[in-house]
């Protein structure tokens, strides 16, 4: 018998229909010659929506190349086979593969040609963002300009205020420069308002997803991971919309509900888990199979930064959702004022950044804040070979939760290169982990 | 003498042992990337050392670094958990690559040693990296004062640029003796050199040079007869069996654009504003390493110079294995020299090298530059 009710999300439907549209969208712009412009989704994609574009988030799409890839290899494995044909090494960024790929293809997974943008733009957020979106460019021709992003340190590292400064008025500039560039090289006029607006709805968005994360502290847990990969995709392709902030304050309306009824996103809920790193995008069976020993993943240091906007808070000595513009008591009236806001929201409240940010003190610190504050009782941890950003510094957290007798596992694979992922190996490794914790399948 | 470059290389601990006993005031920081701004740390009476691995097999770094990190970064960690760092009172970083800058974490992590890290640009190609650098440089300055208990005035730092400049003007006065026919140091006694230069004191080390480029380099030969001249190019390298089993085949290496090599020196400091903005300036200016290189792609164009300046015959890339930032560029840095008529080997490098296997790839890329165009 069940341990909980459970019952499907509403959102859900909403949340593919918005997905679809986006690519949809992007195929509508590439037919007809409107602007797109692509970048990695952690790039200040509200910076080029002062244009009527579309944006073309590279990381969601070649995602979505890496899942769809399970049932029809074809293009997917085109797509790699090509980038390295084209001698790019394959121990690269899968999904920079997986996207030179498919440019060089001249294919898009949803059909038709690949969308050629009008110029890439591009936040360096580790040692391949700033690299992946040059190479794309040259192989296009089109122009490129890149955003060097040095975010806040840890509060453990009592970064100086002066420092923080420097950081603000460095990306600052950068993006007032960056503003006429677009403008230079796309020969259009510059609407700040509109660029005002789309700040407004992604700091909404990343704020409204962090509250729906904070939701998920409930036990039985009201998201599984594999659901919250569904969800924070929205943000990570149009948080600048007003459309996503709706279906945010839709979604958390719903998982407040959810909480407050009992009802988990898994009815046999017994092991609350976090899995560190990527997910693997070809293999999400993952999720179902730790479902067997009664075990759920509650979420991520990834799930919740890379669409989350986070804030410490000094008081609590933890993150909590950062405030958007307009809850802070901003109003937001010059392109002045709006990168100011930008750059130091960027710099401040993306955890997601963890690789940069100072230090490995600080990266323990939050990971055992994860654990204590989402009553996690086991961590496994994915080392990716496909992104070493986001895998830079597992490999001490998990010394550091193993030194703190929290339950830590490890496996590597790869995010969206089947080729490095061993299922039944990933299997045997939890089976172990299981048997650690004395818990059979159920 | 030059056989001083291979002794401080080979007893780098011992010779910062004596240098010690001869300084006990004296603070010594190591660092992990040759965008530290060495200048500022003598000017505050400090020595500054690059900490390199040992090309020692070694499983102490496994539990803390992935597997897929660079080999060269977990020998470096490998050296801090070793204790063969010991005796330094501080690790510093400059914003680096993240594998390098993995090492420093866990070196801090599990060392209780003072640190020092200068979140410096990434990339230098926008303006506002200057001004950006130049503060975060008088924070670090600051940070220095309190460590060494000692203000450092623009005296001190045009003192620290001047001992500096100075390594950097000799080693390239060498390297320029390098374009003749039959250039008078070996490219192993070359990156010897310049990664003793990283590992001692400069102003010891800058006698050293004077006197190597005064008493032994005129009319000296490193190859008996003329060899192919080739160009090595890649990540962090200072692999000794490499280089030698090259030059101890038909070739000599005559210029590279590495860390341990031309790219630690190539620039020195104009002095055109207060001391901090040059040193600054010098650092925004200097060749830059893949990960720094962008929006605008200038390192081919760099590399391709080199290579034509220095009349290659052809260029191997050594890399370290899962070193992103130069696979990144290596398709790139790959066409360019291509177009311009330089053939290139890639090699993948590890902390021990293979040099058996390598030696038979290297014999036949020497064989393809002498080959005669028959068709």
């Amino acid at each position: 018998m069940a341990k909980y009710k459970t019952e499907p999300l509403k959102c859900w439907d909403k949340a593919k229909e918005l997905r679809s549209e986006v690519y949809d969208r992007i195929a509508k712009a590439r037919d007809e010659g409107t602007m797109i412009v692509s970048g990695g989704t952690e790039s200040a994609i509200s910076l080029p929506a002062g244009f009527d574009m579309e944006f073309f988030g590279g990381e969601p799409y070649v995602a979505g190349c890496a899942f769809m890839g399970k049932n029809d290899s074809s293009k997917y494995m085109k797509y790699f086979e090509t980038a390295e044909a084209a001698k790019f090494p394959r121990d690269l960024c899968a999904y920079m593969r997986l996207s030179v790929g498919s440019l060089l293809c001249n294919s898009y997974a949803f059909g038709g040609t690949y969308p050629k943008p009008a110029f890439n733009l591009q936040t360096h957020i580790c040692d391949t963002q700033g690299k992946w979106y040059q190479i794309m460019s040259e192989l296009e021709g089109v122009p490129y300009n890149a955003l060097d992003l040095i975010p806040f340190e840890w509060e453990s590292e009592y970064e100086s205020e002066e420092s923080k400064n420097l950081k603000h008025k460095y990306l600052k500039d950068q993006m007032l420069d960056i503003i006429d560039w677009m403008e230079d090289i796309s020969g259009k006029k510059y609407d700040d308002e509109k660029f005002i607006n789309a700040l407004n709805c992604e700091c909404e968005s990343a704020s409204l997803w962090a509250q729906c994360c904070m939701v998920n502290r409930s036990i039985p847990a009201v998201m599984d991971e594999k659901m919250m990969h569904s969800l924070y995709v929205i943000a990570a392709l149009m948080r600048h919309e007003k459309a996503s902030v709706n279906f945010y304050k839709e979604l958390l309306d719903e998982l407040k509900d959810r909480a407050e009824r009992g009802i988990a996103a898994f009815e046999n809920e017994r092991l609350r888990l976090l899995l560190d790193g990527m997910p693997p995008w070809h293999s999400l069976e993952i999720y179902r199979y730790i479902e067997e020993f009664g075990g759920v993943s509650i979420g991520s240091h990834f799930s919740f930064g890379v669409s989350g906007g986070w804030a410490y808070d000094s008081k609590q000595d933890t993150r909590v959702p950062a405030m958007p513009p307009k809850e802070a008591g901003v109003e937001l009236r010059t392109r002045e004022d709006a990168c100011s806001w930008y750059s130091k929201w960027l710099l401040n409240t993306n955890t997601i950044l963890r690789s940069l940010k100072l230090s490995g003190q600080g990266k323990n610190k939050h990971i055992l804040d994860l654990v204590k504050k989402w009553n996690v009782d086991g961590v496994l941890i994915h080392l990716n070979r496909g992104c070493e950003g986001t895998a830079a510094g597992q490999m001490e957290i998990r010394y550091f939760l193993a030194e703190n007798n929290i339950p830590v596992i490890t496996f590597e694979g790869n995010h969206a290169d089947i080729r490095e992922f061993d299922l039944p190996r990933v299997k045997t490794t939890i089976n172990t982990f299981m048997e650690t914790l004395d818990l059979k399948k159920l | 003498m030059i056989e001083s470059f291979k002794r401080i290389y080979d007893n780098r601990h011992e010779y910062i042992g004596k240098w010690k006993e001869k300084h006990p005031d004296r603070k010594i920081m190591g660092y992990m990337c040759t965008s530290m701004p060495e200048e500022i740390i003598y000017a505050a009476n400090a020595l500054p050392i690059r900490i390199l691995g040992g090309h020692e097999s070694q499983n102490v770094s496994q539990q803390h670094m992935m597997g897929t990190f660079c080999p060269f970064s977990r020998d470096v960690l490998a050296q801090g958990l070793l204790g063969k760092y010991d005796y330094l009172d501080a690790l510093g970083i400059t914003h680096t690559c993240q594998h390098i800058y993995q090492a420093y974490e866990s070196w801090v992590l599990h060392k209780n040693i003072k640190s020092f890290y200068i979140p410096t640009p990434n990339t230098s190609q926008t303006p506002h990296a200057l001004p950006y650098l130049r503060g975060q440089l008088k924070l670090f300055l600051e940070k220095l004062e309190d460590w060494t208990g000692r203000k450092i005035g623009e005296n001190d730092l045009r003192r620290g640029i001047e001992i500096v400049d100075t390594t950097r003007k000799l080693m390239k006065q060498i390297y320029e003796m390098r374009k003749s026919e039959s250039p008078p140091i070996s490219g192993l006694d070359s990156m010897l050199m310049v990664v003793a230069a990283q590992m001692s004191d400069k102003e010891e080390f800058n006698t050293i040079l004077e006197d190597v480029i005064k008493n032994e380099l005129p009319g000296r030969k490193a190859k008996a007869t003329p060899s192919s001249r080739l160009m090595l190019i890649g990540s962090e390298h200072d692999d000794v069996k490499f280089i030698e089993m090259v030059e101890n085949l038909d070739a000599i290496i005559v210029i590279d654009d590495h860390c341990t090599g031309s790219r630690y020196f190539w620039n020195t400091t104009e002095q055109n504003e207060d001391a901090l903005t040059d040193i600054a300036n010098r650092y925004i200016k200097k060749p830059p390493c893949p990960i720094k290189d962008f929006p605008v792609r200038k390192r081919t164009a760099h590399i391709v110079n080199l290579a034509n300046e220095w009349n290659v015959a052809g260029v191997i890339e050594i890399q370290q294995k899962f070193c992103d930032p130069h696979e990144l560029d290596r398709v790139a840095v790959s066409k360019a020299l291509e177009k311009a008529g330089f053939p290139i080997l890639n090699l993948e490098a590890d902390v021990t090298m293979p040099v058996g296997p390598f030696r038979i790839r290297v014999e036949a890329f020497l064989e393809i530059l002498s080959s005669e165009e028959l068709f």
